[in-house]
Protein backbone atom coordinates (compact mmCIF):
# COMPACT_ATOMS: atom_id res chain seq x y z
CA UNK A 1 0.00 0.00 0.00
CA UNK A 2 1.02 3.27 -0.52
CA UNK A 3 -1.59 4.95 1.39
CA UNK A 4 -3.59 4.09 4.41
CA UNK A 5 -7.09 4.96 5.16
CA UNK A 6 -5.92 6.77 7.87
CA UNK A 7 -3.58 9.24 5.90
CA UNK A 8 -6.56 9.82 3.50
CA UNK A 9 -8.74 11.07 6.67
CA UNK A 10 -6.13 12.90 7.31
CA UNK A 11 -5.64 15.00 4.19
CA UNK A 12 -9.32 15.52 3.81
CA UNK A 13 -8.51 17.18 6.81
CA UNK A 14 -5.63 19.68 5.47
CA UNK A 15 -7.54 19.55 2.31
CA UNK A 16 -10.84 20.91 4.57
CA UNK A 17 -13.27 18.71 2.53
CA UNK A 18 -15.65 16.85 4.62
CA UNK A 19 -16.19 13.37 3.00
CA UNK A 20 -18.29 10.85 3.55
CA UNK A 21 -17.25 6.99 4.53
CA UNK A 22 -17.56 5.87 0.82
CA UNK A 23 -15.68 8.44 -0.83
CA UNK A 24 -12.96 7.77 1.70
CA UNK A 25 -12.98 4.21 0.85
CA UNK A 26 -13.06 5.50 -3.27
CA UNK A 27 -10.24 7.96 -2.53
CA UNK A 28 -7.97 5.06 -0.68
CA UNK A 29 -8.09 2.86 -3.86
CA UNK A 30 -7.52 5.08 -6.57
CA UNK A 31 -5.03 7.32 -4.76
CA UNK A 32 -2.90 4.02 -4.08
CA UNK A 33 -3.91 3.25 -7.84
CA UNK A 34 -2.41 6.83 -8.60
CA UNK A 35 0.49 7.18 -6.39
CA UNK A 36 1.47 3.49 -7.38
CA UNK A 37 1.56 4.63 -10.87
CA UNK A 38 3.77 7.86 -10.26
CA UNK A 39 6.65 5.98 -8.32
CA UNK A 40 7.96 5.11 -12.07
CA UNK A 41 9.79 8.92 -11.29
CA UNK A 42 11.94 7.41 -9.19
CA UNK A 43 13.81 5.15 -12.16
CA UNK A 44 15.08 8.39 -13.29
CA UNK A 45 17.98 9.60 -11.08
CA UNK A 46 17.85 13.80 -10.84
CA UNK A 47 20.30 14.49 -7.81
CA UNK A 48 22.16 17.09 -10.18
CA UNK A 49 18.87 18.41 -11.96
CA UNK A 50 17.91 22.07 -10.82
CA UNK A 51 14.06 21.99 -10.32
CA UNK A 52 11.76 23.87 -13.16
CA UNK A 53 8.98 25.78 -11.32
CA UNK A 54 8.01 27.99 -14.63
CA UNK A 55 8.99 26.73 -18.11
CA UNK A 56 9.62 30.27 -19.44
CA UNK A 57 12.88 31.79 -17.40
CA UNK A 58 11.49 35.25 -15.77
CA UNK A 59 12.52 37.35 -13.11
CA UNK A 60 10.28 38.82 -10.21
CA UNK A 61 7.62 40.91 -11.72
CA UNK A 62 7.57 44.17 -9.58
CA UNK A 63 5.39 47.65 -10.19
CA UNK A 64 5.71 50.57 -8.67
CA UNK A 65 4.22 51.32 -5.03
CA UNK A 66 1.73 53.68 -6.00
CA UNK A 67 -1.92 53.70 -5.22
CA UNK A 68 -4.29 52.42 -8.23
CA UNK A 69 -8.20 52.22 -8.89
CA UNK A 70 -9.59 49.05 -7.50
CA UNK A 71 -12.26 46.77 -7.75
CA UNK A 72 -13.96 48.97 -4.51
CA UNK A 73 -16.42 47.52 -1.68
CA UNK A 74 -19.76 46.77 -3.37
CA UNK A 75 -18.01 45.07 -6.10
CA UNK A 76 -15.80 42.99 -3.90
CA UNK A 77 -18.75 42.26 -2.06
CA UNK A 78 -21.55 41.25 -4.48
CA UNK A 79 -20.78 37.89 -4.54
CA UNK A 80 -20.51 36.99 -1.07
CA UNK A 81 -22.86 34.57 0.55
CA UNK A 82 -23.01 36.48 3.44
CA UNK A 83 -21.99 40.47 3.96
CA UNK A 84 -22.53 42.92 6.97
CA UNK A 85 -21.52 46.59 6.97
CA UNK A 86 -18.91 46.14 4.29
CA UNK A 87 -17.00 43.41 5.77
CA UNK A 88 -17.74 39.73 4.91
CA UNK A 89 -20.00 37.86 7.72
CA UNK A 90 -18.58 34.39 8.50
CA UNK A 91 -19.11 32.37 11.35
CA UNK A 92 -18.07 33.08 14.60
CA UNK A 93 -14.04 32.21 15.20
CA UNK A 94 -13.40 32.45 18.45
CA UNK A 95 -15.69 31.53 21.45
CA UNK B 1 -23.33 27.74 -47.92
CA UNK B 2 -25.07 29.33 -44.84
CA UNK B 3 -24.02 32.13 -42.30
CA UNK B 4 -23.02 29.56 -39.89
CA UNK B 5 -20.34 27.69 -42.18
CA UNK B 6 -18.51 30.49 -42.81
CA UNK B 7 -14.95 31.38 -40.61
CA UNK B 8 -14.06 34.60 -39.25
CA UNK B 9 -12.15 36.17 -42.46
CA UNK B 10 -14.80 35.30 -44.90
CA UNK B 11 -17.48 36.36 -42.56
CA UNK B 12 -15.35 39.86 -42.16
CA UNK B 13 -15.09 40.16 -45.88
CA UNK B 14 -18.87 39.90 -46.34
CA UNK B 15 -19.08 42.27 -43.28
CA UNK B 16 -16.73 44.64 -44.25
CA UNK B 17 -18.64 44.91 -48.19
CA UNK B 18 -22.64 45.27 -46.28
CA UNK B 19 -23.46 41.88 -47.85
CA UNK B 20 -24.54 40.96 -44.26
CA UNK B 21 -24.85 42.11 -40.84
CA UNK B 22 -23.58 41.35 -37.46
CA UNK B 23 -27.21 40.94 -36.16
CA UNK B 24 -28.30 38.95 -39.43
CA UNK B 25 -25.11 36.12 -38.49
CA UNK B 26 -25.27 36.63 -34.69
CA UNK B 27 -29.42 35.02 -34.82
CA UNK B 28 -28.54 32.42 -37.75
CA UNK B 29 -26.01 31.48 -34.72
CA UNK B 30 -28.38 32.19 -32.07
CA UNK B 31 -31.17 30.09 -33.99
CA UNK B 32 -28.14 27.15 -34.83
CA UNK B 33 -27.61 26.65 -31.25
CA UNK B 34 -31.59 26.88 -30.54
CA UNK B 35 -31.59 23.83 -32.77
CA UNK B 36 -28.84 21.87 -32.00
CA UNK B 37 -27.48 22.36 -28.20
CA UNK B 38 -30.05 19.83 -27.00
CA UNK B 39 -28.06 17.25 -28.73
CA UNK B 40 -25.02 18.73 -28.13
CA UNK B 41 -25.27 20.54 -24.67
CA UNK B 42 -22.09 22.80 -25.24
CA UNK B 43 -23.42 25.77 -23.67
CA UNK B 44 -23.83 27.00 -19.94
CA UNK B 45 -25.39 30.41 -20.78
CA UNK B 46 -26.52 31.35 -23.82
CA UNK B 47 -26.61 35.22 -24.53
CA UNK B 48 -29.72 35.92 -26.04
CA UNK B 49 -30.15 39.10 -26.01
CA UNK B 50 -26.97 40.63 -24.84
CA UNK B 51 -25.38 38.99 -28.23
CA UNK B 52 -27.94 40.64 -30.36
CA UNK B 53 -26.96 44.18 -28.19
CA UNK B 54 -23.04 44.06 -29.12
CA UNK B 55 -24.07 42.66 -32.83
CA UNK B 56 -26.23 46.17 -33.58
CA UNK B 57 -22.90 48.18 -31.68
CA UNK B 58 -20.41 46.03 -34.23
CA UNK B 59 -22.88 47.07 -36.83
CA UNK B 60 -22.60 51.09 -36.19
CA UNK B 61 -18.87 50.54 -35.46
CA UNK B 62 -18.57 48.59 -39.49
CA UNK B 63 -21.11 51.16 -41.14
CA UNK B 64 -18.60 54.17 -39.34
CA UNK B 65 -15.77 52.25 -41.38
CA UNK B 66 -13.78 51.30 -38.05
CA UNK B 67 -14.26 47.28 -38.43
CA UNK B 68 -11.37 45.30 -37.06
CA UNK B 69 -11.18 41.57 -37.96
CA UNK B 70 -13.18 40.57 -34.92
CA UNK B 71 -15.96 43.52 -35.23
CA UNK B 72 -19.70 41.46 -35.48
CA UNK B 73 -18.09 38.42 -35.74
CA UNK B 74 -20.04 35.49 -33.05
CA UNK B 75 -17.66 33.88 -30.45
CA UNK B 76 -18.31 31.86 -27.36
CA UNK B 77 -16.06 31.47 -24.44
CA UNK B 78 -15.43 28.61 -22.19
CA UNK B 79 -16.29 29.23 -18.78
CA UNK B 80 -13.37 29.46 -17.33
CA UNK B 81 -12.92 32.98 -18.63
CA UNK B 82 -14.21 35.52 -16.00
CA UNK B 83 -17.09 37.97 -17.84
CA UNK B 84 -18.42 40.83 -15.81
CA UNK B 85 -21.99 40.74 -14.96
CA UNK B 86 -22.14 37.36 -17.06
CA UNK B 87 -22.60 34.63 -14.98
CA UNK B 88 -19.14 32.07 -15.09
CA UNK B 89 -19.62 29.07 -13.10
CA UNK B 90 -16.61 26.64 -14.36
CA UNK B 91 -18.55 23.96 -14.95
CA UNK B 92 -19.12 23.85 -10.80
CA UNK B 93 -21.71 24.14 -8.77
CA UNK B 94 -19.74 25.65 -5.77
CA UNK B 95 -19.89 28.70 -8.50
CA UNK B 96 -23.05 28.34 -10.15
CA UNK B 97 -24.14 31.63 -8.87
CA UNK B 98 -20.78 33.57 -9.47
CA UNK B 99 -21.17 36.60 -11.65
CA UNK B 100 -17.79 38.57 -11.93
CA UNK B 101 -17.00 41.92 -11.42
CA UNK B 102 -14.34 42.52 -13.84
CA UNK B 103 -13.61 40.98 -17.35
CA UNK B 104 -10.08 39.13 -18.04
CA UNK B 105 -7.52 40.44 -20.37
CA UNK B 106 -8.62 37.99 -23.16
CA UNK B 107 -12.18 38.70 -23.09
CA UNK B 108 -11.46 42.46 -22.69
CA UNK B 109 -9.29 42.63 -25.79
CA UNK B 110 -12.16 40.31 -27.87
CA UNK B 111 -14.44 42.79 -26.62
CA UNK B 112 -12.40 46.14 -27.77
CA UNK B 113 -12.53 44.69 -31.50
CA UNK B 114 -16.02 44.80 -31.41
CA UNK B 115 -16.32 40.37 -31.31
CA UNK B 116 -19.91 39.38 -30.10
CA UNK B 117 -20.25 36.92 -27.57
CA UNK B 118 -22.83 34.51 -27.36
CA UNK B 119 -22.26 33.08 -24.40
CA UNK B 120 -20.13 30.36 -22.59
CA UNK B 121 -19.57 27.08 -22.99
CA UNK B 122 -19.43 23.60 -20.96
CA UNK B 123 -16.11 22.36 -19.95
CA UNK B 124 -14.61 19.59 -17.26
CA UNK B 125 -15.13 21.30 -13.66
CA UNK B 126 -12.68 23.53 -12.87
CA UNK B 127 -10.66 22.32 -16.63
CA UNK B 128 -9.68 18.77 -14.95
CA UNK B 129 -10.55 16.08 -17.34
CA UNK B 130 -10.37 14.61 -21.08
CA UNK B 131 -13.55 13.62 -21.62
CA UNK B 132 -16.09 16.85 -20.80
CA UNK B 133 -17.94 13.96 -18.38
CA UNK B 134 -17.32 15.99 -14.78
CA UNK B 135 -19.48 18.72 -15.63
CA UNK B 136 -21.82 20.01 -13.16
CA UNK B 137 -24.14 21.08 -16.05
CA UNK B 138 -24.23 17.27 -17.98
CA UNK B 139 -21.48 16.40 -20.37
CA UNK B 140 -20.86 17.44 -23.89
CA UNK B 141 -21.61 15.06 -26.60
CA UNK B 142 -19.08 14.96 -29.77
CA UNK B 143 -21.12 16.35 -32.96
CA UNK B 144 -19.81 13.71 -35.06
CA UNK B 145 -21.08 10.70 -32.82
CA UNK B 146 -23.28 11.41 -29.46
CA UNK B 147 -22.46 8.45 -27.70
CA UNK B 148 -19.03 9.94 -27.93
CA UNK B 149 -17.09 12.28 -25.94
CA UNK B 150 -15.74 15.84 -27.47
CA UNK B 151 -12.73 15.56 -25.15
CA UNK B 152 -12.04 17.46 -22.68
CA UNK B 153 -11.52 20.16 -20.61
CA UNK B 154 -12.13 22.80 -23.13
CA UNK B 155 -15.08 20.13 -24.59
CA UNK B 156 -17.86 22.75 -25.29
CA UNK B 157 -15.45 24.96 -26.74
CA UNK B 158 -14.49 22.40 -29.96
CA UNK B 159 -17.85 20.53 -29.44
CA UNK B 160 -19.16 24.69 -30.30
CA UNK B 161 -16.95 25.12 -33.27
CA UNK B 162 -17.42 21.71 -35.00
CA UNK B 163 -21.46 22.03 -34.56
CA UNK B 164 -21.49 25.49 -36.20
CA UNK B 165 -22.61 27.14 -33.24
CA UNK B 166 -20.25 29.68 -32.97
CA UNK B 167 -17.79 30.80 -35.50
CA UNK B 168 -14.86 30.39 -33.26
CA UNK B 169 -14.09 30.01 -29.36
CA UNK B 170 -11.41 30.49 -26.76
CA UNK B 171 -10.27 27.30 -24.70
CA UNK B 172 -7.87 26.68 -22.43
CA UNK B 173 -5.01 24.33 -22.14
CA UNK B 174 -2.99 22.78 -18.88
CA UNK B 175 -2.67 19.04 -20.18
CA UNK B 176 -4.27 19.16 -23.68
CA UNK B 177 -7.31 20.61 -22.79
CA UNK B 178 -7.64 22.35 -26.31
CA UNK B 179 -5.87 20.39 -29.09
CA UNK B 180 -7.12 17.04 -27.38
CA UNK B 181 -10.99 18.19 -27.82
CA UNK B 182 -10.00 19.73 -30.76
CA UNK B 183 -8.70 16.58 -32.72
CA UNK B 184 -11.53 14.76 -31.74
CA UNK B 185 -14.40 17.21 -32.72
CA UNK B 186 -12.00 17.82 -36.24
CA UNK B 187 -11.15 21.42 -35.69
CA UNK B 188 -8.49 23.53 -35.13
CA UNK B 189 -6.69 24.52 -31.34
CA UNK B 190 -3.60 26.31 -30.47
CA UNK B 191 -2.23 26.04 -27.24
CA UNK B 192 0.18 29.00 -27.30
CA UNK B 193 3.60 29.24 -25.32
CA UNK B 194 3.55 29.96 -21.67
CA UNK B 195 3.51 33.21 -21.23
CA UNK B 196 2.62 34.87 -24.80
CA UNK B 197 -1.39 35.16 -23.49
CA UNK B 198 -2.23 36.64 -20.09
CA UNK B 199 -3.79 34.63 -18.00
CA UNK B 200 -5.55 37.56 -15.91
CA UNK B 201 -9.17 36.78 -15.50
CA UNK B 202 -9.00 33.04 -16.24
CA UNK B 203 -9.78 30.69 -13.44
CA UNK B 204 -7.16 29.09 -12.18
CA UNK B 205 -6.41 25.34 -12.08
CA UNK B 206 -2.35 24.70 -12.36
CA UNK B 207 -0.93 28.01 -13.26
CA UNK B 208 2.21 27.02 -14.32
CA UNK B 209 0.70 25.23 -16.94
CA UNK B 210 -2.45 26.84 -18.02
CA UNK B 211 -2.69 28.83 -21.35
CA UNK B 212 -5.66 30.25 -23.22
CA UNK B 213 -5.89 29.39 -26.74
CA UNK B 214 -8.39 29.67 -30.05
CA UNK B 215 -10.10 26.46 -31.15
CA UNK B 216 -11.15 27.41 -35.02
CA UNK B 217 -12.46 26.13 -38.55
CA UNK B 218 -9.28 26.86 -39.49
CA UNK B 219 -5.62 27.64 -39.74
CA UNK B 220 -6.01 30.98 -40.76
CA UNK B 221 -8.84 32.01 -38.35
CA UNK B 222 -6.57 30.92 -36.08
CA UNK B 223 -4.01 33.13 -36.55
CA UNK B 224 -6.49 35.56 -36.22
CA UNK B 225 -7.19 34.78 -32.86
CA UNK B 226 -4.43 33.99 -31.48
CA UNK B 227 -2.93 37.39 -32.83
CA UNK B 228 -6.13 38.87 -31.56
CA UNK B 229 -5.50 38.02 -27.66
CA UNK B 230 -1.90 36.98 -27.16
CA UNK B 231 0.16 39.88 -25.76
CA UNK B 232 2.16 41.44 -22.82
CA UNK B 233 0.14 42.40 -19.81
CA UNK B 234 1.53 43.78 -16.59
CA UNK B 235 -1.72 42.03 -14.73
CA UNK B 236 -0.06 38.39 -15.35
CA UNK B 237 3.41 38.62 -13.86
CA UNK B 238 3.94 35.63 -16.11
CA UNK B 239 2.89 37.37 -18.89
CA UNK B 240 6.25 37.77 -21.70
CA UNK B 241 7.33 41.26 -22.53
CA UNK B 242 7.64 40.96 -26.60
CA UNK B 243 6.21 42.13 -29.61
CA UNK B 244 3.68 40.17 -31.19
CA UNK B 245 4.02 38.68 -34.71
CA UNK B 246 1.45 39.53 -37.22
CA UNK B 247 0.63 35.99 -37.40
CA UNK B 248 -1.19 35.93 -40.99
CA UNK B 249 1.50 37.94 -42.46
CA UNK B 250 3.69 34.49 -42.68
CA UNK B 251 0.93 32.27 -43.15
CA UNK B 252 1.61 31.40 -46.68
CA UNK B 253 5.27 31.05 -46.75
CA UNK B 254 5.35 27.21 -47.27
CA UNK B 255 7.59 24.83 -45.33
CA UNK B 256 10.18 24.48 -48.30
CA UNK B 257 13.28 23.20 -46.38
CA UNK B 258 11.76 22.83 -43.03
CA UNK B 259 12.79 19.98 -40.57
CA UNK B 260 10.17 18.05 -39.30
CA UNK B 261 10.69 15.63 -36.25
CA UNK B 262 9.53 12.73 -35.64
CA UNK B 263 9.76 11.41 -32.23
CA UNK B 264 9.98 7.29 -31.90
CA UNK B 265 8.29 7.53 -28.61
CA UNK B 266 5.49 8.57 -30.25
CA UNK B 267 5.15 5.90 -32.42
CA UNK B 268 4.67 3.13 -30.46
CA UNK B 269 2.26 0.28 -29.54
CA UNK B 270 -1.37 0.92 -28.46
CA UNK B 271 -1.80 3.78 -30.88
CA UNK B 272 -4.57 2.98 -32.15
CA UNK B 273 -4.04 1.50 -36.20
CA UNK B 274 -6.44 4.32 -38.04
CA UNK B 275 -4.48 7.48 -35.96
CA UNK B 276 -0.75 5.68 -36.98
CA UNK B 277 -2.51 5.59 -40.35
CA UNK B 278 -3.20 9.51 -40.69
CA UNK B 279 -0.53 10.50 -39.25
CA UNK B 280 1.99 8.97 -41.10
CA UNK B 281 0.16 10.04 -44.42
CA UNK B 282 0.01 13.62 -43.01
CA UNK B 283 3.71 13.20 -43.18
CA UNK B 284 3.80 12.29 -46.41
CA UNK B 285 1.99 15.29 -47.85
CA UNK B 286 4.17 17.29 -45.84
CA UNK B 287 6.96 15.60 -47.04
CA UNK B 288 5.55 16.34 -50.85
CA UNK B 289 5.66 20.12 -50.13
CA UNK B 290 9.02 20.24 -49.58
CA UNK B 291 9.69 19.30 -45.78
CA UNK B 292 12.24 17.11 -44.42
CA UNK B 293 11.30 14.57 -42.14
CA UNK B 294 13.87 13.47 -39.19
CA UNK B 295 13.38 11.05 -36.87
CA UNK B 296 13.92 12.88 -33.18
CA UNK B 297 13.57 11.41 -29.42
CA UNK B 298 12.16 12.67 -26.76
CA UNK B 299 13.96 9.72 -24.23
CA UNK B 300 11.21 10.96 -21.14
CA UNK B 301 7.96 11.10 -22.62
CA UNK B 302 7.20 8.22 -20.79
CA UNK B 303 7.07 9.85 -17.49
CA UNK B 304 5.33 12.99 -18.65
CA UNK B 305 2.11 11.74 -16.78
CA UNK B 306 3.40 10.64 -13.74
CA UNK B 307 5.18 14.21 -13.68
CA UNK B 308 2.53 16.47 -14.75
CA UNK B 309 -0.67 14.61 -12.06
CA UNK B 310 2.13 15.52 -9.30
CA UNK B 311 2.44 19.45 -10.19
CA UNK B 312 -0.99 20.16 -11.64
CA UNK B 313 -2.49 18.54 -8.34
CA UNK B 314 -0.39 20.26 -6.68
CA UNK B 315 -0.84 23.85 -8.05
CA UNK B 316 -4.53 23.12 -8.05
CA UNK B 317 -5.31 22.21 -4.79
CA UNK B 318 -3.31 25.35 -3.72
CA UNK B 319 -5.20 27.51 -5.95
CA UNK B 320 -8.45 25.93 -5.31
CA UNK B 321 -8.26 26.34 -1.16
CA UNK B 322 -9.92 29.93 -2.34
CA UNK B 323 -13.26 28.48 -2.89
CA UNK B 324 -13.98 28.15 0.89
CA UNK B 325 -17.48 30.12 1.13
CA UNK B 326 -16.66 33.70 2.54
CA UNK B 327 -16.06 35.53 -0.60
CA UNK B 328 -17.52 34.02 -3.40
CA UNK B 329 -19.18 30.95 -4.54
CA UNK B 330 -21.92 28.19 -2.74
CA UNK B 331 -21.85 28.20 0.99
CA UNK B 332 -22.88 25.36 3.62
CA UNK B 333 -23.06 26.39 7.04
CA UNK B 334 -24.27 23.90 9.36
CA UNK B 335 -23.58 25.85 12.93
CA UNK B 336 -20.75 24.01 13.56
CA UNK B 337 -18.06 26.79 13.16
CA UNK B 338 -15.83 28.47 10.26
CA UNK B 339 -13.77 24.96 9.65
CA UNK B 340 -16.74 22.91 9.29
CA UNK B 341 -18.43 25.83 7.02
CA UNK B 342 -15.63 25.37 4.90
CA UNK B 343 -15.36 21.60 5.17
CA UNK B 344 -19.02 21.03 4.13
CA UNK B 345 -19.03 23.86 1.74
CA UNK B 346 -16.29 22.41 -0.31
CA UNK B 347 -17.69 18.99 -0.24
CA UNK B 348 -20.82 20.11 -1.25
CA UNK B 349 -19.31 22.39 -4.11
CA UNK B 350 -16.91 20.20 -5.59
CA UNK B 351 -17.57 17.21 -8.28
CA UNK B 352 -16.04 13.74 -7.03
CA UNK B 353 -12.71 14.25 -9.99
CA UNK B 354 -11.57 17.93 -8.56
CA UNK B 355 -12.00 16.17 -4.92
CA UNK B 356 -9.98 13.27 -5.87
CA UNK B 357 -7.21 15.81 -7.76
CA UNK B 358 -7.26 18.37 -4.89
CA UNK B 359 -6.60 15.39 -2.27
CA UNK B 360 -3.83 14.05 -4.58
CA UNK B 361 -2.22 17.66 -4.53
CA UNK B 362 -2.51 18.18 -1.13
CA UNK B 363 -0.90 15.15 -0.29
CA UNK B 364 2.07 15.77 -3.15
CA UNK B 365 2.48 18.67 -0.83
CA UNK B 366 2.13 17.76 2.62
CA UNK B 367 5.17 17.81 5.00
CA UNK B 368 7.12 14.84 4.85
CA UNK B 369 6.20 14.00 0.88
CA UNK B 370 6.76 16.82 -0.73
CA UNK B 371 10.88 16.15 -1.73
CA UNK B 372 9.50 12.43 -2.52
CA UNK B 373 6.67 13.87 -5.01
CA UNK B 374 6.51 17.66 -5.63
CA UNK B 375 10.26 18.51 -5.58
CA UNK B 376 10.61 15.22 -7.53
CA UNK B 377 8.48 16.01 -10.24
CA UNK B 378 9.76 19.52 -10.71
CA UNK B 379 12.76 17.82 -11.42
CA UNK B 380 11.82 15.24 -13.85
CA UNK B 381 9.98 18.17 -15.58
CA UNK B 382 13.50 20.01 -16.17
CA UNK B 383 14.53 16.93 -18.41
CA UNK B 384 11.34 16.77 -20.21
CA UNK B 385 11.68 20.17 -20.96
CA UNK B 386 15.27 19.85 -22.09
CA UNK B 387 14.00 16.84 -24.30
CA UNK B 388 12.56 18.93 -26.09
CA UNK B 389 15.07 22.24 -26.54
CA UNK B 390 17.51 19.27 -28.01
CA UNK B 391 15.11 17.65 -30.11
CA UNK B 392 14.57 21.83 -31.33
CA UNK B 393 18.66 21.55 -32.56
CA UNK B 394 17.60 19.68 -35.21
CA UNK B 395 14.26 20.46 -36.18
CA UNK B 396 12.20 23.43 -36.80
CA UNK B 397 8.82 21.71 -35.85
CA UNK B 398 8.06 18.15 -34.75
CA UNK B 399 4.68 16.34 -35.51
CA UNK B 400 3.30 13.66 -33.36
CA UNK B 401 -0.56 12.31 -33.16
CA UNK B 402 -2.76 14.47 -30.49
CA UNK B 403 -4.54 11.75 -29.05
CA UNK B 404 -3.81 7.83 -29.03
CA UNK B 405 -7.55 6.96 -30.36
CA UNK B 406 -10.17 9.16 -31.77
CA UNK B 407 -12.68 9.89 -29.37
CA UNK B 408 -13.83 7.73 -26.67
CA UNK B 409 -17.33 6.18 -25.61
CA UNK B 410 -19.12 8.24 -22.71
CA UNK B 411 -18.86 6.45 -19.87
CA UNK B 412 -15.87 3.68 -21.45
CA UNK B 413 -13.01 5.71 -18.87
CA UNK B 414 -14.45 7.18 -16.35
CA UNK B 415 -14.45 4.14 -13.64
CA UNK B 416 -10.71 4.22 -14.12
CA UNK B 417 -9.05 7.36 -13.46
CA UNK B 418 -5.98 6.14 -14.08
CA UNK B 419 -6.98 5.28 -17.70
CA UNK B 420 -8.33 8.66 -18.64
CA UNK B 421 -5.00 10.31 -17.47
CA UNK B 422 -3.36 8.11 -19.66
CA UNK B 423 -5.66 9.48 -22.67
CA UNK B 424 -3.61 12.63 -22.77
CA UNK B 425 -0.19 11.35 -22.88
CA UNK B 426 0.97 12.95 -26.01
CA UNK B 427 -0.58 16.70 -24.88
CA UNK B 428 1.25 16.95 -21.48
CA UNK B 429 4.66 17.22 -22.79
CA UNK B 430 4.26 20.31 -24.36
CA UNK B 431 2.67 22.04 -21.52
CA UNK B 432 5.74 20.60 -19.25
CA UNK B 433 7.79 22.04 -21.49
CA UNK B 434 5.97 25.18 -21.38
CA UNK B 435 6.42 25.62 -25.59
CA UNK B 436 3.73 25.71 -28.19
CA UNK B 437 1.44 23.20 -29.90
CA UNK B 438 -1.32 22.58 -32.32
CA UNK B 439 -4.02 20.25 -33.15
CA UNK B 440 -5.27 20.27 -36.69
CA UNK B 441 -8.01 17.46 -38.54
CA UNK B 442 -5.86 14.97 -40.62
CA UNK B 443 -8.45 11.96 -40.94
CA UNK B 444 -11.12 10.01 -40.03
CA UNK B 445 -11.19 6.67 -38.73
CA UNK B 446 -13.57 3.90 -39.93
CA UNK B 447 -16.45 4.80 -37.48
CA UNK B 448 -16.33 8.48 -39.22
CA UNK B 449 -14.74 9.87 -36.02
CA UNK B 450 -12.10 12.91 -36.62
CA UNK B 451 -8.32 12.04 -36.02
CA UNK B 452 -5.65 15.18 -35.20
CA UNK B 453 -2.47 15.94 -35.97
CA UNK B 454 -0.60 17.85 -33.12
CA UNK B 455 2.31 19.77 -34.57
CA UNK B 456 4.71 21.23 -31.65
CA UNK B 457 6.75 24.53 -32.16
CA UNK B 458 9.48 26.00 -30.47
CA UNK B 459 8.69 28.33 -27.42
CA UNK B 460 7.34 31.71 -29.24
CA UNK B 461 7.73 29.60 -32.37
CA UNK B 462 4.27 30.03 -33.54
CA UNK B 463 4.75 31.37 -36.64
CA UNK B 464 6.69 28.42 -37.70
CA UNK B 465 3.81 26.25 -36.18
CA UNK B 466 1.02 27.99 -37.78
CA UNK B 467 2.80 28.72 -41.35
CA UNK B 468 3.46 24.42 -41.62
CA UNK B 469 -0.41 23.98 -40.79
CA UNK B 470 -1.70 26.12 -43.32
CA UNK B 471 0.39 24.40 -45.81
CA UNK B 472 -0.81 20.82 -44.50
CA UNK B 473 -4.60 22.47 -44.28
CA UNK B 474 -4.12 24.17 -48.25
CA UNK B 475 -3.08 20.42 -49.32
CA UNK B 476 -6.08 18.67 -47.62
CA UNK B 477 -9.92 18.55 -47.19
CA UNK B 478 -10.40 17.49 -43.64
CA UNK B 479 -10.80 20.77 -42.28
CA UNK B 480 -13.82 21.33 -44.57
CA UNK B 481 -15.93 17.82 -43.47
CA UNK B 482 -18.85 18.81 -41.45
CA UNK B 483 -20.22 16.92 -38.83
CA UNK B 484 -23.41 15.38 -39.28
CA UNK B 485 -25.82 17.65 -37.24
Amino acid sequence: MKITRAQVERVAQLARLALSEVELDALTSDMDAILGYVDKLNELDTDHIVPTAHAVPLENAFRDDTARPSLGTDKALQNAPAASDGCFLVPKVIE
Amino acid sequence: MQLTDLTIHQLHDLLREGKTSAQEVTRAFLDRIAATDERVNAFITVCQQESLQQAAAADARLKAGDGAPLTGIPLALKDIFITEGLRTTCASQILNNFVPPYNGTAVAKLKEQGAVILGKLNMDEFAMGSSNENSAFGPVRNPWNGDCVPGGSSGGSAACVAARQAVATLGTDTGGSIRQPAAHCGVVGLKPTYGLVSRYGVIAYASSLDQVGPITRDVEDCAILLGAVAGYDPADSTSVDQPVPDYRATLKDGVKGLKVGLPKEYFIEGLDPAVKQAVEKAVDTLRGLGAEPVEVSLPHTDYAVACYYLIATAEASSNLARYDGVRYGQRVDQDRGLIDMYMQSRAAGFGPEVKRRIMLGTYALSSGYYDAYYLKAQKVRTLIRQDFLDAFNQVDVILTPVAPTPAFRIGEKTADPLQMYLSDIFTIPVNLAGTCGMSLPCGFSQEGLPIGLQLIGRPFGEETLLRTAYAFEQASDWHRQQAPL
